[in-house]
């Protein structure tokens, strides 16, 4: 058997330090005041204006029409989030279970087609998109921000390879106990695809949140802005004579990092699960 | 309970491979019929249209006195066993079991009631509130026939359910499957590739061989009487020798030249296929005499396998190599000379073409 030296356990080490220091940096920078930072550049030390750069960013009003608070643009990124994470899946997974289980003509063609869609990132086809959310009305909504993004080639290509892997004798079984396809993708495929979900979840959470130029597209109020935004927002100042917030922008960073973090953490067991193994 | 009856049943895949070729048979009520055949014989097919799994290309298939070509195979009053259990893995055992009475909209009264009416008969009480994942081979078995019996069907279908366990229990489940049949008195259908379940399952055999049936009748029958070579080569173990002859005026050779002595007369002149069962020859004292198959052979091979011995020997000039039943306690040597000798009830002849029985 192998023994774990102690060799190994500073290789870890000094991975984790490389991962976890710049983190660390921009906490402690984002506890000193602007000027502080502005002179000195980054700081490894605690500058003592935690809860006042925090409660700043997260609760009073910023830009032009004050709406755009810390609390407002963490719940405008987590709808983001959310949406995307679950539109996708929902989505993903009903065309995914078309093509599997219902041998319509063409179905492998249309499998395709969906597939080579990945080779046309939003960037490409940004501002056709653009114009149909406009004509559709949806600018400045949550819709707009959302809906256009939700097809998915990779959720449904992962839902279809998963599906596949199924046994043919589950859905017979479940054919002769009485489910009809509505019932057997409800009461059967639903629940066996959980830990797939999760780690499509996953992805699709931290893709919908970390979303930063089709949201500026889509959205010029204030109320829309999210996280991402914010940062940049923040920097914008430096046009007029001012000092940056740094202090602000580097709170807020961190804050645009917690839950994508959270999810990871909390969900990781079964991402793992999903990507790996399965359970039939 | 219900009859089954299949009228020239066919199934065409993908328009051109015909799995099954036109299959009639008629099953009893409460009759145990066992489908068994080589991989790929269409036994599963045949079982699967029967369930409504998959179309019927051409035919009929009644059940009871109802056409179910285009029926459900929910509404068809069938319960199925798979190979790999199929059962729901998500699901407690409680659950796999109701699930079906479930969607037909049986009070919850009633569910409970014939689940812990099935759980109690096939034991497996102490496990309802598992998952799947948590039960061993056997019990997960046990489920899947348990999901079977809460239906209270007119006919079970069994597709090859104990390939998946080990050889003890195998023998075990089999033996219990019979007695539930029985007691149950539900038409069965049963497809195995295994010659030694069909015998003691079936109440009758269909062997099956690419698509088509090569003989319907009892086990016993059917052991006593092969109706084709390939029937003859599939029951029983080991199999059938099978000697290519040709009968003339001197009476009956190999067709390697080897005189056969004292073998069934009666026979036209021309190519036959010879069939004697290992179990069928004995050991003579000396050359032939008498009425009977005689024939001396030397001994290549002993293989003890504990209850009895099998000598496995060839003819002097070559030719096929023959097995034969001894004793266990027989201590036969390689070189060895054997004359050998079988009744004649128990040599078959079959038509060396065709492969069809000549009585
Ligand atoms: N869905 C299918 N499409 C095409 N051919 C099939 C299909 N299912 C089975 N077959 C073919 O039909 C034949 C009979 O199969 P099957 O009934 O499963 O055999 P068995 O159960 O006797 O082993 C095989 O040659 C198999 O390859
Ligand atoms: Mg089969």
């Amino acid at each position: 058997m192998y023994r774990t030296r102690i060799t190994d356990h500073l290789i870890l080490i000094l991975g984790s330090l490389m991962m976890i220091g710049p983190v660390a940096v921009l906490f402690l920078t984002s506890t000193h005041d602007a000027v502080e930072v502005h002179r000195h550049g980054l700081m490894a030390s605690w500058g003592g204006h935690f809860l006042e750069t925090y409660n700043k960013v997260l609760f009073e009003p910023g830009g032009f029409t004050g709406q755009a608070t810390g609390m407002r643009m963490l719940m405008n990124s987590m709808i983001l989030g959310i949406g995307f994470a679950v539109g996708k899946i929902v989505l993903s997974m009903l065309a995914a279970y078309a093509i599997v289980y219902f041998r319509f003509r063409m179905g492998t063609f249309f499998f395709w087609v969906i597939f080579t869609t990945l080779l046309l990132p939003l960037e490409v086809r940004i501002v056709p998109s653009y114009e149909v959310v406009q004509k559709l009305g949806m600018i400045n909504t949550y819709q707009g921000m959302i809906v256009p993004l939700l097809a998915s080639a990779t959720g449904t290509f992962y839902f279809r390879q998963f599906f596949k892997s199924v046994p043919d004798e589950l859905l017979e079984a479940a054919r002769i106990d009485g489910a009809g396809p509505w019932k057997f993708f409800i009461d059967i495929l639903v629940p066996i695809s959980k830990t797939m979900i999760a780690a499509i979840f996953i992805i699709m959470f931290v893709y919908g949140w970390n979303q930063y130029l089709w949201p500026m597209m889509m959205t010029s109020e204030e109320v829309y802005f999210t996280l991402v935004r914010g940062i940049k927002q923040i920097m914008l100042v430096w046009v007029g004579s001012q000092i940056p917030d740094y202090n602000e922008a580097f709170a807020l960073a961190v804050l645009a990092m917690l839950p994508p973090v959270i999810v990871v953490v909390v969900f990781q067991s079964w991402f793992i699960k999903g990507l790996t193994e399965s359970d039939k | 309970m219900a009859t089954i009856t299949l009228d020239k049943v066919r199934k065409v895949y993908a328009g051109t491979m015909e799995a099954v070729k036109g299959v009639s048979i008629d099953i009893a009520d409460g009759e145990f019929i066992v489908l068994v055949g080589p991989s790929g014989c269409g036994k599963s097919t045949l079982l699967r249209m029967i369930a409504g799994l998959e179309e019927i290309t051409t035919g009929e298939v009644k059940i009871g006195e109802r056409v179910v070509n285009k029926i459900d195979p929910a509404d068809r009053d069938i319960a199925m066993v798979f190979q790999n259990y199929a059962l729901y893995p998500h699901m407690t055992v409680y659950n796999n079991l109701a699930y079906g009475l479930k969607n037909r909209g049986m009070p919850k009264a009633e569910i409970d009631k014939r689940v812990k009416e099935a759980a109690r008969i096939l034991e497996i009480d102490d496990y309802l509130d598992r998952k799947p994942r948590a039960l061993s081979g056997g019990q997960r078995q046990r489920v899947a026939m348990g999901r079977a019996i809460v239906r209270e069907p007119a006919t079970f279908l069994f597709d090859e359910p104990l390939s998946n366990l080990d050889a003890k229990l195998r023998v075990q489940m089999r033996v219990e499957i019979k007695r539930l049949q029985r007691e149950l008195g539900t038409t069965s259908v049963y497809v195995t590739h295994d010659q030694l379940e069909a015998m003691t399952l079936a109440d009758r055999l269909v062997v099956l061989n690419k698509g088509n049936i090569e003989q319907i009748g009892a086990p016993i029958e059917v052991y006593d009487r092969p109706a084709s070579t390939f029937v003859a080569s599939f029951i029983g173990s080991p199999a059938m020798n099978l000697l290519d002859v040709t009968s003339d005026d001197a009476g009956l050779k190999l067709v390697t030249g080897t005189g056969l002595a004292g073998a069934a007369s009666g026979l036209d002149r021309g190519r036959y296929t010879l069939g004697v069962r290992p179990e069928h020859l004995e050991i003579a004292d000396g050359a032939a005499s008498g009425e009977g198959l005689s024939l001396e052979v030397t001994v290549n091979v002993l293989e003890p396998v504990g209850a009895e011995s099998f000598v496995y020997a060839s003819f002097a000039d070559g030719g096929p190599q023959i097995v034969v039943r001894v004793s266990s306690h027989a201590r036969h040597q390689p070189g060895e000379k054997l004359y050998l000798k079988a009744m004649p009830q128990n040599v078959h002849f079959f038509d060396a073409d065709t492969g069809k029985r000549i009585d």
